[in-house]
């Protein structure tokens, strides 16, 4: 009997080894552990023996049923864990195969250009403030101290409507006057927007953008104007810029200024600005012995040009979806 | 305005160095630009020349044979052709070896068998002009064989000032050598008194008068006999107006042209023998018209200021000379014009009638009242000078005088507009340098300006003045802490850039586009709107306001297309304009969100269906960024009648989506496949905020049923009926299929629909469930004949 138990292992052995999958170790399992198995068989078996015996067969057959157990799991694990593999395997992907889905849009240069500028100034206390486009004369002009004769009212600049009754915003000062009529100081706003001009060619079009800025106050002063421009243009070239601010004459304003940035081909002028002529004031009745205030505007399209290389403004305005592709996700 | 820079440091009393000067002009406010006096102002080689023979040249007709002095003692023969090359001209002449400034080498050569030892040269050929005939003549006593630069004094810079409007006194070599003075922080010498001009009592003056005292506050005039009108400009006058830009016309007219640049009057020279009676300056008659220099008849209509005799208007006053009084070669006796006209008096007609000229240029913006006089003397003195002639007496009419009045600045103001205190001592002399008289008052100073700043009217003129003559680098910028009213956009309205991003997130590419459209464009897309026409369009296709973005947008599609772009999401956000006649104001702005989409529905992908985008793409894009919105069939005329819709949020109007009509599609030359949408924003911005949010704690329960029904049956309708006869914890329902075809009788269809349940209070029982859907089914049979698909 001893014998038979050893050689019961040995085939057992033999085949666990040989099992190809966890279907087949179960089937050895049973063969050799089940009710019906060979070595429970040979338990079944002891009964006939001689007591002394008995106990040692015994134990044999128990620790042959412990080995086999024991070979049964590890084939078992290591099969279970070769299947695994196998299916990870067999699940494999060429993950260099383009993705699925929509890409991201673009959001226009000249709205992103106009987003910076706000978030700027929004930082330094500004809030945004829009208004129409077909405004009247006393907006667009008389309010804004630009007399009758002055050249700009006429139709080689300016564009009209309804038999001349009404005009094309030439500048968002317009939002400016209404905001000063309808709101105490202190103001401290931005006017970004659409405004158009009578005027055709390479660095002109006859719509463009602008972010005009107002601060009305007690006492605001030409050194807090250029202090507040010089931190916005070092804030939106993200370093500090050479600037000069050179008098220039606005009929809104005064004293006034051009600003000029340096660059790669010398001075650049970017935006016009000067304290509110009180004509203004008295315009929108705001008094002007209490209180000052100060302008200026920015050309969107020129900023949006110097910041992203573009050299023909008329890209802005074709809408090439190539040109706007530029300004996508990327971007 | 361009100057000659040797000019103005004439003028000035010392040498004004270019480059210095431009950069302390531009920063005091005469933005300037330096330009050479030619574009080769040395000319090597260049020197006068005499012509002292003329002969045929034997073998060529156009061609002469010259002799010529070159100074060097002997004679040079000169082969030449033009025609205006004689004995007894002094003229450039180009000796072998030099160079002309576009490069070319000057050799001794033959021309057609005949030596020619150099070449006598054309204004053109030497720089001096853009185009010119014949030869460059020149004066008479120009040296022979001096160096053509030293004898034109090219060894100079021009300098060209941009002048803001309100710097009309700048627009004369006396105006900037006044402004580089007071930058040095002196007042410019007056200069010489003007010449003693010896008057021939026995010339009958001309009598003048000003009707329109208001316009003209000083007019002065003189006849001048004898005059030889037909002698040359000479040499240096012909330059210093070349480097202003100005070309030589005829001596008298050169003169004036020559004190005008340098004192900043207009004079204008009448040819006298033309002239009858008075001379007078008055508003024009109504209807009255003038036949003026430029050969045109204008008809004057609006009061213009004009100079007339007894005979009638015989110039638009500061605008331009009439053609009946014209100066011509045999005009013996000139009747000189130096008079002020002020700015409103010449502004309106010189545009009305689009006629701009140098004059106009300067009387628009203000012409000093105390120049007429001198300008009227010192233009006699070069006419008696260079032209000869016997000189009247000078006449004159006064016009209301133009008083200046004092303006006040106050100490405290100039500091607090400033930022800066400027030593009171400073700005005295600051305005002094600039030729006002300052006298001190209890809180500052008082200022009267001269009479050529017709700038200085309030307070904020003068600390204007002192600002920019300080310099706004001195005024400097400091930190401070701004008075700010916070402000927070309102969270129940969507922001443009919220939109924005919504949209980009979402695939869709920004646009901005004209606002003006082409009027015919705009027409068929919406027929029923009142547009607003531009009065004055910049070109044709930009005629209107558009009153939909679509007008714009279809112009960008195809744009694309034609450009191999085959799939498009875009949007614009901008402003659309309609009329709303009988309110006020009678225009009507709408802020939108228009968009189209072209092309394939999903990026073209190794492993995606090929579809082209439909009309459930783009409703899917829209639900996504208008909840709450619902959707109608309805006719567009832009739009295909059967994929079109309505969309309504809340009841208002939302706007519009569908595809493109094909025959739009045809004429616009657009794919048909082309979808478009525009949304109001001010229906889209308003959102209801979140508020007490419920997440479900019991577990939801789901019936799939598929429900027949007449093909013609929406499915909007029947959805309505089953949330009718739904209990409330119907959630939502999902339409999963739409099936048409086998197995269904014809004009039936089969909808699939998910019917998701939901009590927020506890679990659903089967029971409860099963009675719901079976409620629906019962609703859904008696409205639409609706059963069960088996």
């Amino acid at each position: 009997m001893q014998d038979e138990v050893e050689a019961l292992l040995e085939a057992a052995r033999r085949d666990i080894a040989q099992a190809p999958d966890t279907a087949a170790v179960e089937q050895l399992r049973v063969a050799l552990l089940g009710k019906k198995g060979s070595l429970t068989a040979l338990l079944k078996q002891l009964g006939g023996l001689p007591a002394d015996e008995r106990k040692q067969m015994g134990e044999r057959i128990n620790r042959a049923k412990q080995e086999a157990q024991a070979a049964l799991t590890a084939r078992r694990e290591a099969l279970e864990t070769a299947e695994a593999e196998a299916r990870l395997e067999a699940e494999r992907i060429d993950v260099t195969l383009p993705g699925r889905g929509e890409p991201l849009g673009a959001a226009h240069p000249i709205s992103r250009t106009i987003a910076r500028m706000e978030a700027i100034f929004g930082q330094l206390g500004f809030s945004t403030e829009t208004g129409p486009e077909i405004e009247d004369d006393h907006h667009n002009f008389e309010a804004l101290n630009i007399p009758p004769a002055h050249p700009a009212r006429a139709m080689q600049d300016t564009f009209y409507v309804r038999g001349g009754e009404y005009l094309l915003r030439t500048h968002t000062s317009p939002v400016q006057v209404r905001t000063m009529r309808d709101r105490a100081p202190p103001i401290r706003i931005i006017c970004p927007g659409r405004v158009y001009r009578v005027d055709l060619d390479r660095t002109h079009s006859p719509m463009f953008h602008q972010v005009e800025g107002l601060y009305v106050a007690e006492k605001v002063s030409f050194r807090q104007l250029q202090h507040d421009l010089k931190q916005f243009l070092a804030l939106f070239f993200e370093k500090e810029v050479e600037v000069r601010f050179r008098p220039s004459y606005f009929p809104f304003t005064e004293p006034s200024a051009e600003v000029d940035i340096r660059g790669e081909r010398g001075w650049m002028e970017v935006l016009g600005c000067g304290l509110v002529h009180p004509n203004v004031f008295e315009a929108v009745g705001i008094d002007p012995e209490r209180y000052s205030g100060y302008a200026f505007g920015i050309g969107v399209e020129r900023f949006a040009m110097l910041r992203y290389g573009v050299d023909d403004l008329r890209q802005f305005f074709a809408n090439d979806q190539r040109f706007l592709d530029s300004f996508g996700a990327a971007a | 305005m361009k100057l000659s820079m040797n000019w103005l440091s004439e003028r000035f009393g010392a040498p004004l160095a270019p480059e210095a000067w431009a950069e302390r002009f531009t920063l005091a406010g005469l933005e300037c630009e330096l330009l050479p006096a030619s574009s080769d102002t040395r000319l090597d080689g260049v020197v006068v020349g005499h012509i002292t023979g003329v002969a045929a040249h034997p073998e060529a007709d156009k061609l002469r044979v010259c002799t010529v002095d070159d100074g060097s003692g002997s004679s040079r023969q000169i082969v030449c052709g033009a025609d205006n090359a004689r004995e007894g001209m002094a003229a450039p002449l180009a000796l072998p070896g030099s160079r002309m400034p576009d490069g070319r080498a000057i050799e001794a050569t033959e021309l057609r068998g005949v030596a020619s030892a150099g070449m006598l040269c054309s204004a053109a050929e030497l720089g001096l002009a853009e185009s010119s005939k014949g030869l460059l003549e020149l004066d008479l006593d120009a040296p022979a064989g001096q160096p053509l630069a030293e004898w034109l004094g090219l060894d100079d810079t021009v300098i060209e000032f941009e002048l803001t409007p309100d710097r009309g006194d700048c627009l004369s070599v006396l105006g900037v050598a006044r402004e580089a003075a007071a930058l040095e922080g002196q007042q410019l010498p007056v200069g010489p008194a003007p010449t003693d001009i010896p008057e021939d009592g026995a010339i009958d003056a001309r009598t003048v008068a000003i009707e329109a005292p208001a316009l003209c506050p000083v007019y002065w005039g003189r006849r001048i006999h004898g005059v030889d009108a037909t002698r040359r400009s000479p040499d240096w006058l012909r330059e210093r107006l070349r480097r202003s830009g100005l070309r030589s016309v005829s001596l008298v007219v050169d003169i004036t042209n020559y004190v005008m640049l340098e004192l900043g009057q207009p004079l204008h020279a009448f040819n006298d023998a033309a002239l009858c009676g008075t001379v007078c300056v008055r508003r024009a008659e109504q209807g009255e018209t003038l036949r003026l220099l430029n050969d045109e008849n204008y008809t004057l209509d609006h009061g213009e200021l004009v100079i007339a005799d007894d005979d009638g208007a015989v110039a638009l006053a500061g605008v331009m000379g009439g053609q009946r009084a014209e100066m011509r070669a045999d005009s013996g006796v000139v009747f000189l014009e130096s008079a002020c006209f002020l700015p409103e008096a010449v502004a309106g007609t010189g545009r009305r009638h689009k006629l701009h000229s140098d004059a106009v240029h300067r009387y628009e913006r203000g012409v000093d009242p105390a120049l007429a006089r001198r300008a009227l003397d010192r233009a006699t003195a070069l006419i008696l000078e260079l032209a000869g002639g016997t000189a009247g007496a000078a006449v004159m009419a006064e016009g209301d005088s133009v008083k200046a009045h004092p303006v006040t600045l106050r100490r405290q103001r100039l500091d607090d507009m400033l930022g800066v205190t400027v030593a009171g001592e400073r700005v005295r002399r600051i305005l002094e340098s600039l030729g006002m008289t300052v006298r001190e008052a209890t809180e500052g100073w008082e200022v009267v300006a001269p009479s050529w700043r017709y700038d200085i009217a309030r307070e904020v003129d003068l600390v204007e003045e002192v600002a920019r003559v300080i310099g706004y680098d001195e005024i400097g910028a400091s930190d401070y802490a701004a008075q700010i009213a916070p402000r927070a956009l309102p969270e129940g309205r969507r922001s443009d850039s919220e939109l924005r991003a919504q949209l980009v997130a979402r695939g869709f590419s920004e646009v901005v586009s004209y606002s003006f459209v082409e009027g015919g464009l705009d027409a068929a897309l919406r027929p029923d709107a009142a547009r607003i026409p531009v009065d004055n369009p910049i070109a044709e296709p930009y005629d209107t306001m558009r009153s939909t973005l679509w007008s714009s947008l279809l112009p960008v599609v195809r744009h694309n297309v034609s450009r191999q772009q085959r799939r498009l999401r875009i949007f614009e956000i901008a402003h659309v304009f309609e009329a709303a006649p009988g309110v006020h104001p009678d225009v009507r702005e709408r802020e939108c969100l228009a968009g189209a989409m072209l092309g394939r529905a999903r990026p073209e992908h190794w492993d995606e269906r090929d579809g082209a985008v439909d009309f459930f793409d783009l409703k899917g894009e829209l639900q996504a960024i208008a909840p709450q919105m619902t959707v109608e069939a309805a006719r567009h005329p832009a739009l295909h009648p059967g994929r079109c819709a309505q969309l309504l949020r809340e009841g208002e109007m939302l706007g519009w989506m569908g595809q493109i009509h094909p025959q739009l599609a045809a004429r616009v030359d657009v794919p048909e496949s082309l979808l478009l949408f525009e949304l109001d924003l001010a229906v889209l911005r308003p959102r209801t905020l979140p508020w007490q949010p419920q997440v479900p704690e019991y577990p939801s329960s789901r019936r799939d049923l598929s429900l027949v029904v007449a093909e013609d049956v929406r499915c909007a309708d029947l959805l309505a009926t089953a949330h009718e006869a739904a209990p409330t914890f119907l959630r939502d329902i999902v339409v999963f299929d739409v099936y048409q075809g086998a197995g269904l009788e014809n004009g039936c269809k089969a909808m699939a629909l998910g019917l998701i349940f939901q009590d927020y209070s506890r679990t659903l029982t089967d029971e409860r469930v099963d009675e719901a859907t079976q409620g629906i089914v019962e609703a859904a049979r008696r409205q639409w004949g609706a059963r069960i698909r088996g």
